[in-house]
């Protein structure tokens, strides 16, 4: 890596090909036709006496427009910089994307209509490696200067872009499928929520169920509190299911049949063991996982307590 | 009307500029600025090339930001340095809110502050540093 910075630095201090003179010397209608652009209405751009009034000898150009005069228009630009040659050499240590990330100007004087501008570039530092929001990569900052026809510097624009190694895109994983909630079993759902496993429980003859459902299957009794499960367990019967994968779980899954030490069984997962070590009547016990924001649920991972 | 350098003061703040980053916006500020680099007017290539759509170039970006401080200081403010830093892309459909403070003013000489947020955050921040009688 010492090697690219030692080639990197090489590039400091040098000038990116001969002055470049504008294509036009600055003009009246390409100041209206930016103030029109910007619906900037500043009368030093557009009234001769008011720019008089404001201490010019006429019309001045916004001097924002300083870059503009440069520009070299649809036909583009000719041979090859040293730029380039910077830009390729960090291309191919892969910092292959490039944002601008600063842009400081300084005027020197108002440019005025019959101003013709002639650029020079210069590079003036490339950074080490950078850690950033948009990845590793390296800023290199060109220093521009433009002088009128007399070579006085009229103005000067640091611009500063970041080369960078584009970061992989990490898709966010798909979220479990959501369990199909209603009026009788929701209170379990949030129960899973608060880490409580939760069994719901007849309030005439006291026997347990599972899944939760509104009428006790034994005595027909509308009427039902829950009780507290101890979380532990054992490993009634499962699959391992190896296909058809889908992407919200990790695979091999173990979907296993869990019975209770209260007598209930339930649907889950088995986590904390490779597929292939699962056993029928293993004991187990729950573990509350937070899959997302919304959900909630026990699995059970092998062991007494 | 031009603001003078004794009624401006450290923490005045500038009158909120809101622009509409309309496409035409987008594009006649690129070819008014020379600037015809395929992204900031063609849309169908500022996709291939992996951006959202067409987005305003930075030369604008300096002229709004120039245009906002004059607003305020009038036309015979004498604008010195332009510094500006660049976040998020100004894309079409979007609005550029532009807000400002004084953060200095010492012989003759006014900072202010620049900030111009769109949807996905700040588009520019910076300073704009200004003579004023």
């Amino acid at each position: 890596m010492s090697e690219l910075i030692d080639a990197l630095r090489a590039f400091e201090g040098r000038v990116i090909g001969p002055p470049t003179r504008a294509l036009d010397a600055v003009n009246e209608p390409m100041i209206r036709h930016w103030c029109d652009a910007i619906d900037d209405r500043n009368p030093i751009y557009l009234d001769n006496d008011a720019a008089k009034a404001n201490g010019h000898r006429g019309i001045v150009a916004p001097p924002t427009m300083l870059q503009a005069w440069s520009m070299r228009g649809l036909g583009g630009r000719t041979g090859a910089t040293a730029q380039d040659d910077l830009l390729r050499l960090l291309d191919s240590h892969g910092f292959t994307s490039v944002v601008a990330t600063n842009c400081d100007q300084e005027y020197m004087r108002y440019l005025e209509p019959g101003d013709r501008v002639t650029t020079t570039v210069t590079i003036e530092a490339v950074s080490d490696e950078k850690k950033t929001g948009l990845g590793v990569g390296h800023f290199v900052t060109t220093l521009q200067e433009y002088r009128d026809d007399a070579g006085e510097v009229v103005g000067t624009m640091r611009f500063r872009i970041l080369k960078f190694a584009p970061q992989p895109k990490v898709e966010p994983r798909p979220q479990r499928p959501r369990p199909s909630i209603t009026r009788d079993n929701a209170f379990w759902f949030e129960a899973a929520k608060q880490h409580q496993l939760l069994i719901q429980r007849c309030a005439r003859c006291r026997q347990l169920r599972h899944p939760p459902g509104p009428m006790c299957p034994h005595c027909h009794s509308l009427e039902w509190d829950t009780v507290d499960a101890s979380g532990r367990g054992a490993i009634y019967s499962f699959v391992v299911n190896h296909h058809p994968q889908v992407p919200a779980f990790d695979y091999p899954l173990v979907v296993a049949v869990i019975e209770l030490e209260e007598g209930t069984r339930l649907v889950s997962n088995v986590i904390g063991i490779e597929a292939h070590d699962v056993e029928i009547g293993m004991p187990v016990v729950a573990e509350f996982v937070a899959f997302d924001d919304e959900l909630t649920l026990p699995q059970f991972r092998p062991g007494l307590n | 009307m031009t603001l003078a350098f004794k009624d401006v003061n450290v923490g005045d703040e500038l009158p909120p500029l809101e622009i509409a980053l309309t496409r035409t916006l987008i594009v006649a500020t690129a070819i008014a600025s020379r600037d015809y680099q395929d992204v900031h007017h063609d849309s169908q290539l500022a996709q291939e090339r992996g951006s959202k759509d067409i987005f305003m170039n930075i030369l604008s970006t300096n002229g709004f930001v120039g245009r906002f401080v004059t607003d305020w200081a009038g036309p015979a403010a004498v604008l010195q340095k332009v510094q500006i830093r660049l976040g998020a892309p100004n894309y079409p459909g979007d609005t550029m809110r532009m807000t400002g403070t004084v953060t200095r003013a010492a012989d003759g000489e006014v900072d202010v502050t620049v900030r111009g947020a769109n949807d996905l955050g700040d588009h520019v921040t910076g300073t704009v540093t200004l003579v004023l009688p």
